[in-house]
């Protein structure tokens, strides 16, 4: 017996409008996440893995517009649902963590006070209640004595803290799904460490279902059961962790593994020659095609689709099969 | 220019290119587009007015006096026969070189102090910015009274009434740009590269801090305008017969009520599409000096 | 042979205002002392707060130090005039951790790079374009980029630009200040190998400030390891990664995510935050949160000291201890770790130096 994915993204289609143009920034976003696993989203800056949570969650800028295709969320479609249909989902089922997590929290209120209004808005808790649950929710994300990190503004938390907190807001509502966005690339690496192993904790007390997004291999080596590598708003390659850290297919992922430093003997890093295409020249068919050094004519004349490789991995490249 | 710019520019697009683009800029921007039409108008019509206006600024028709809007007086007639219209032409000289050189003096002065204050900090910027303080304590109208008053009525004088009223503005302004520059990775990087302090100040820094001082400086177009026609109402601006626009609704005052509206109202009208024009290209023109849009 | 650099207990210290008429002291740097020969690189690693940064900009005089002293090819210049030390930048340049706030975003990345060349009478202010284009060849990037403005790059070429000015002078040494953090990791691979290309073409003397052990292992021939101001280690790139001696850098080494999803890392466990480094005290700053800390930690002063040939460390444990640098003691093992609530530091009231 197979349960149905928690959230199932078919042919999701993204565009941004400006006066002049209106460009395409997600092309045909297609994956599933189960219940309790964690799904890594990786890519580099302009591979469209935020617009996709954002795409997800409705909660593009102004410019931005899905165009196509569906977001199904316990089998109901986000994109068809109305704004307020929308806001109850998120925030009680669906949560994000951002990056900057000073950014993210109201500057100007103890962070006490915003996630009271968290918990007023969504659980409706109030005053001895909802402080009980605050202490809970403070422990659970290993801060220390609640009551004064509570009265205390973000300035005068540190980042690790701050992201600390976010992930408490996040999951004060108990939400199903957490989407965290690069939640660790602004942080030391002593306290990276701290987040992941937060995270991890999580997910075995809570059973908690986690999209990663990140351009941090090592992340995602950590904590992802998953993997999606984008590239210039496409999906280029998917799978297992293991089967993409051990069996990588697409070229550009290749090229990502390989250009990571390592601590270790001297070599020189392979590094993928170019630079991520702007969103107004995205190459035509396969966008990686001009960094590719497999490039043939087919490439930049058929866009490839993804094609399974193996159970769960998927890839899309014309020359999958002779790449080793 | 140096040899770097001087090549960009050789490969620089044409003339017609050039206008096309004018035109789409001003199809997505019609408000700002409306202020620059507003404001060439009026600068167009100050160079030609001693071409295009029927009469003289001075020219007397004493069997015309008080004459209503007609084919022969677009305006109307004044107190004295003279042709209204003419002289808001001619006004447009008075009253765009007032609004010019008031802020040209402001700025200038605002700048170098705020610049200086920012720039060298404590002790000069403590004392510069509390001079500063003083002065922007009183009312502009009052203290531009008080300095029209005390140097007596004349066209110089008021543009320096008016010029001295701004210059906390723009120090302000010009020494929070500065802090914030100071604070940039490319002005260590120019100290990085051994630029001596002077190249600093004025290459590095001051390209950079232009951007809300313009804003800033076309709002206070309007202003000095403003205060140009008010200070010359009452008797401390431009004295008769000059046909500066807010001497002309002094002038035509007393004569609303016997129903000759159109003495002051022409005037008055001239002086609002004046300021108007200013305010209207305010933003549009520190979206244009903004690099990143190029 | 005489390094290219040297500096001999460099200190930065900011006042802050923290009552009337006392004030406190936020120890930015203190006691390092780093020697660069011909040709090497010294990374200075830690993370935020270490003071490395700082240390980056008091070697250039962009920060003055407190106490101290830097010494270019053995000449001291720390006690130069204004004038004279703009004359000696041509010898030292830096390369800025945000490739697009270091470019002036006023002018176009040619006339960035051409304002040293002819600063220092290297070419004449009319013929310099033809170096200029020399020097962005060398750094990867072509003669149509010379009339670009810095936001029409990516932040490759950005930072491209940066070294390119960094070079131009043909300086002996180059701080690089966090270069590749801004960057996406393709692109920063292809940066460390310019990088590494240009030190073994030009033998320049890199002082490079990172956080990232993986990246100073591929440039490094020395290590120097900061945490809240102190060197706490340093050695050879190879001994200090391989066999750290002090707990902070073994922490370091191990809080750095695993590189295959089946591998199993060894964890310390470093609780909490680093605390204050206002009025820090003189014993080991690591106390509150190091997993071997004993009583005697807090008892006597912490001095960075040559324990072996070539390898200092400040861990007074392991001064004590050791055995021909081998030491035993186990290190507590990384639970999920909880934090511990840092003390509110008053925020810096400083004024940097022009």
């Amino acid at each position: 017996m197979t349960t149905a994915p928690l959230l199932q993204v078919r042919r999701l289609c993204t565009e941004f409008v400006t006066p002049s143009a209106r460009l395409p920034v997600l092309d045909n976003v297609e994956f599933d996440v189960n219940e309790g696993e964690i799904l890594g989203i990786v890519g580099e800056s302009g591979s469209g893995k935020t617009v996709t949570a954002l795409s997800v969650t409705k909660l593009l800028p102004a410019a931005g517009r899905v165009v196509g295709g569906e977001v199904l969320f316990r089998g109901r479609n986000l994109l068809a649902l109305s704004d307020r249909q929308m806001n109850k989902i998120r925030g009680e089922q669906i949560s994000m963590v951002f990056q900057n997590p000073r950014a993210s929290l109201n500057p100007l209120l103890p962070v006490g006070v915003t996630l009271e209004q968290v918990l007023r808005a969504h659980r409706g808790l109030h005053g001895e209640e909802a402080r009980r649950i605050s202490f809970e929710l403070l422990a659970d994300v290993g801060l220390p004595d609640p009551a004064r990190v509570l009265r205390r503004y973000p300035h005068e938390l540190s980042g690790g803290m701050c992201q600390r907190m976010m992930i408490a807001l996040a999951l004060a509502s108990g939400p199903s799904l957490l989407i965290a966005d690069e939640p660790t690339t602004a942080l030391d690496v002593t306290i990276q460490f701290q987040i992941i192993s937060l995270l991890k904790r999580l997910r075995e007390e809570h059973g908690l279902t986690l999209i990663l997004i990140t351009h941090n291999l090592g992340v995602v080596a950590e904590l992802c059961d998953r993997v999606i590598v984008m590239y210039a708003g496409s999906i280029v390659e998917e799978g297992p962790a293991l089967e993409i850290f051990d069996r990588p297919r697409h070229p550009y992922t290749l090229g990502l593994l390989a250009s990571r430093p390592r601590v270790g003997p001297n070599g020189s890093l392979a590094g993928i020659p170019g630079q991520v295409p702007d969103l107004r020249d995205r190459p035509p068919a396969c966008p990686f095609h001009p960094r590719c050094k497999y490039e043939q004519d087919v490439c930049h004349e058929q866009a490839p689709v993804l094609e399974q490789a193996s159970p769960g991995h998927r890839v899309s490249c014309h020359f999958w099969r002779e790449i080793v | 220019m140096s040899a770097i710019a001087a090549g960009a520019a050789r490969g620089r697009s044409g003339l017609a290119e050039h206008a096309v683009r004018v035109w789409r800029w001003a199809r997505r921007n019609p408000v700002t587009a409306f202020g620059f039409v507003i404001i060439f108008g009026l600068i167009a019509i100050a160079l030609l007015a001693p071409v295009i206006a029927p009469y003289g600024s001075y020219e007397l028709n004493p069997s015309d006096i008080l004459a209503p809007p007609s084919l022969h007086h677009v305006f109307g007639t004044g107190n004295f026969g003279e042709d209204i219209f003419s002289r808001v032409l001619f006004g447009a000289r008075y009253d765009l070189a007032i609004g010019f050189g008031a802020v040209a003096i402001g700025l200038l002065v605002g700048c170098t102090l705020g610049a200086l204050a920012g720039f060298l900090r404590d002790p000069v910027d403590e004392v510069t910015m509390r001079v500063m303080d003083m002065i922007a304590a009183f009312p502009g109208f009052i203290l531009a009274m008080g300095i029209a008053g005390a140097l007596g009525p004349s066209f110089v004088n008021l543009i320096i009434a008016i010029s001295l009223v701004n210059v906390p503005i723009y120090a302000r302004l010009m020494r929070q740009q500065f802090l914030v520059v100071r604070d940039s990775q490319y002005a260590m990087a120019a100290v990085g590269v051994g630029a001596p302090p002077a190249r600093i100040l004025r290459w590095h820094l001051l390209p950079n801090t232009w951007g809300p001082i313009f804003v800033q400086a076309t709002l206070q177009f309007g202003y000095a305008i403003l205060d140009a026609a008010g200070l010359s109402f009452i008797g401390l601006g431009v004295r008769l017969p000059a046909p500066e626009w807010g001497v002309m609704v002094s002038l035509g005052v007393q004569r609303i009520v016997s129903g000759e509206w159109w003495v002051s109202f022409f005037p008055g009208l001239a002086i609002a599409i004046a300021v108007m024009g200013f305010n209207l290209i305010g933003d549009g023109l520190r979206d244009l000096l903004d690099p990143r849009r190029k | 042979m005489t390094p290219v650099l040297e500096t001999r207990g460099l200190k930065k210290v900011y006042p802050l205002r923290s009552g009337l008429f006392t004030h406190a002291n936020l120890v930015a740097a203190e006691d390092v002392s780093i020697s660069i020969p011909r040709g090497e690189t010294l990374a200075l690693v830690g993370e935020t707060g270490s003071g490395k940064s700082t240390v980056g900009k008091c070697v250039l005089r962009l920060e003055e130090p407190t106490d101290g002293e830097v010494l270019l090819e053995g000449k001291p210049i720390t006690g130069l005039k204004a004038s004279e030390m703009r004359a000696l930048r041509r010898e030292l340049q830096m390369v800025y951790q945000d490739p697009l706030d270091s470019l002036n975003p006023r002018h176009r990345v040619g006339e960035l790079v051409a304002e040293p060349l002819w600063l220092h009478g290297i070419a004449p202010k009319r013929g310099v374009r033809s170096e200029v284009e020399r020097l962005f060849g060398t750094v990867g990037l072509g003669p149509h980029h010379v009339d670009r403005l810095p936001h029409q790059l990516s932040g490759g070429q950005q930072q491209r630009v940066g070294i390119a000015r960094a070079l131009a002078t043909s300086p002996k040494l180059v701080v690089l200040d966090e270069p590749t953090s801004a960057l996406d990791v393709s692109v920063q691979a292809q940066i460390i190998n310019l990088l590494r290309r240009l030190q073994a073409e030009r033998e320049l003397a890199f002082l490079f400030i990172s956080h990232d052990l993986a990246v100073v292992s591929l440039l490094a021939h020395s290590v120097a390891v900061m945490y809240l101001g102190q060197i706490v280690e340093a050695g050879p790139k190879s001994d200090v990664l391989e066999r750290p001696f002090h707990p902070y850098t073994q922490a370091l080494i191990s809080s750095a995510p695993v590189e295959h999803p089946t591998e199993v890392k060894e964890r310390i466990a470093m609780r909490g935050e680093p605390t204050s480094p206002v009025d820090p005290p003189a014993h080991c700053r690591l106390v509150p949160r190091c997993p071997f800390a004993k009583p005697i930690c807090s008892q006597v002063p912490a001095e960075l000291v040559e324990v072996v040939p070539g390898r200092s460390t400040r861990c007074v444990r392991f001064q004590r201890e050791h055995r021909n640098g081998e030491w035993t003691p186990a290190p507590e093992r990384a639970a999920d770790v909880v934090v511990d609530l840092p003390e509110l530091v008053p925020a810096p009231i400083v004024d940097p130096q022009p």
